[in-house]
């Protein structure tokens, strides 16, 4: 029995010595301690987040690159394009020019053919007609070179008056 | 929380027994030796011993017997209606000699008694003189105090000068044990409140805690186990719960959500649990404790019983066993009273719906 009494001495040193020891502990330990936990908990907590803010820029910074670098790509392959078309382009203009030049040229030459072969036909049919008359001066001369011979002209030709 | 007392049930019940069989068996050897052998003064008694670690003491004992007896003295203080009566309670010679102060002191069975001119123990004055002795258990709670000081000052003195850097040293140690307390009992079991109550609850685990440890000592006080000091502690919880109760807690109390018929039964039921409650928690601790003490003292008994070396292996083999136990039985025991307290003032400040909270309890007594 004596064992379940309490003792109120005891009773009386427990109760001051808690209250003190709760009362320092309260002020001077527990008080720093868990404010140092909480902050450090703080800190931890807004490292992580600006660790994983980083980590999100870094993202965003990345697909940026990435983005800059397709598109770079992407004008670099427009560029050889056009350089590719212009290039073309170019040697088909050139391609057309000289076919045009050469079609020219050849009808010019062919014009030039044409004149001179009608400038040779024209000196040609001069010639021709030069000749002719010499011809006919020469055959007349001789034809009407004594009567008998202008009389058997004037027959014929008037035969053939006559067949008309 | 019934689940863990039940753990320890059959613990305590086996050592309960065991002290049974211990007392009454010796208490029949004494019979029978003061029958055979009148005269032999060296016959060995257990419960003594027993009862002498485990009980507060006027002197801190270390060795010896009566006379021989090597201890020291603790200051005395009597308050009687002639005031305070202060001396060294080597004053009374291991009980042996009487002190004259305002009244005539003797020391029995560590007890002081007001004694007449005859030195025939006055019950009457007795009655009326109020002990507040440092005894062993005081001066223990002292020694106590001043190393729980001595770690969470220099605990905090550290974080004031490594600021919110990693902890080191004592700090590695202490830190994971006050975040236990924060993090497992304080916020499950109060919530949002939690932090407020976290000061009281750290000073509470680590004081019952730290005592635990210090009564495993082999010449320590077993001043957790001691119902005075438990009982101390449980009303502080009981201030605590209930004048941190809010309205729906004393609502709950006192207009129980059951038909009003039923009042003259529930609210009796109601007012005894908030008395219960800390009461168990007294004979939580109290019990404990003291039965590690009794097992580690009826084991190391044995050798004397049996008046045997060949027993004192088996005795030490057993005593570091439960010692080793007790280890974890001194965390234990803090832990289970913090948490309980925490859980007590948990139900107190919470803002809950009676409905809800009874059809939550129903459902869960089915299961």
């Amino acid at each position: 029995m004596e064992l379940v009494t309490p003792g109120i001495g005891l009773v009386f040193w427990t109760s001051i010595v808690f209250a003190i020891l709760f009362v320092l502990l309260a002020k001077f330990a527990w008080k720093p301690i868990l404010g140092a936990i909480k902050e450090r908990e703080q800190s931890i907590e807004d490292a992580l987040a600006s660790a994983e803010k980083a980590k999100e820029e870094m993202k965003t910074l990345l697909s940026n690159n990435e983005r800059i670098l397709t598109e770079a790509r992407a004008e670099r392959d427009e560029l050889l394009k056009d350089a590719r078309d212009i290039r073309e382009k170019m040697i088909a203009e050139a391609k057309g020019l000289a076919t045009k030049e050469s079609e020219r040229l050849l009808q010019a030459a062919r014009e030039n053919i044409q004149n001179e072969k009608m400038a040779a036909i024209t000196e040609l049919k001069n010639q021709v007609a030069v000749l002719s008359i010499e011809i006919a001066e020469k055959i007349l001369k001789s034809e009407l070179s004594s009567d008998e011979k202008q009389k058997s002209l004037v027959n014929n030709l008037l035969q053939d008056v006559n067949l008309n | 929380m019934s689940n863990k007392i039940k753990t320890f049930r059959p613990i305590l019940t086996c050592i309960f027994a065991l002290l049974l069989c211990l007392n009454s068996s010796f208490a029949n050897d004494n019979n029978d030796g003061a029958v055979a052998e009148p005269t032999h003064e060296e016959k060995f008694k257990p419960t003594e011993v027993i009862f002498e670690h485990i009980s507060d003491s006027h002197d801190w004992h270390f060795w010896g017997e009566h006379e021989h007896a090597v201890s020291l003295p603790l200051p005395v203080i009597i308050y009687s209606d002639k005031g305070f009566d202060i001396f060294l309670s080597s004053a009374f010679h291991h009980g042996t000699h009487p002190y004259h102060g305002k009244y005539t002191y003797i020391l029995k069975n560590d007890h002081i008694k007001v004694v007449d001119e005859t030195e025939v123990v006055d019950d009457a004055a007795t009655s009326k003189i109020i002990d507040f002795s440092i005894t062993k258990n005081v001066a223990s709670m002292f020694i106590s105090v001043a190393i729980i000081l001595s770690l969470f000052l220099s605990m905090a003195g550290a974080y004031k000068k490594n600021g919110i850097a990693a902890p080191k040293g004592k700090q590695s140690f202490l830190e994971p044990l006050v975040m236990f307390v924060r993090d497992e009992i304080a916020r499950p079991n109060i919530g949002a409140k939690a932090d407020k109550f976290l000061p009281f609850l750290l000073t509470i685990f680590f004081f019952i805690w730290i005592n635990n440890l210090l009564g495993l000592l082999p010449i320590g006080a077993n001043l957790t186990g001691n119902i005075a000091v438990t009982l101390t502690l449980a009303l502080i919880t009981f201030i605590v719960v209930n004048v941190n109760g809010n309205a729906s807690y004393w609502k709950h109390i006192l207009m129980p959500p059951v038909p009003w018929w039923l009042y003259p039964i529930m609210i009796p039921v109601e007012l005894i649990g908030i008395f219960s409650k800390p009461f168990a928690l007294m004979v939580r601790l109290f019990a404990n404790i003291t039965a590690g003490h009794i097992v580690v003292i009826s084991l190391v008994s044995l050798i004397f019983i049996f008046k045997s070396m060949a027993i004192a292996p088996v005795s030490v083999a057993f005593a570091l066993f439960i010692d080793v136990l007790e280890l974890l039985v001194a965390f234990l025991q803090a832990f289970i009273f913090t948490m309980l307290t925490a859980l007590f003032i948990g139900s107190a400040i919470e803002e809950h719906h009676h409905d809800d909270a009874h059809a939550e309890g129903a459902h869960a007594k089915h299961h």
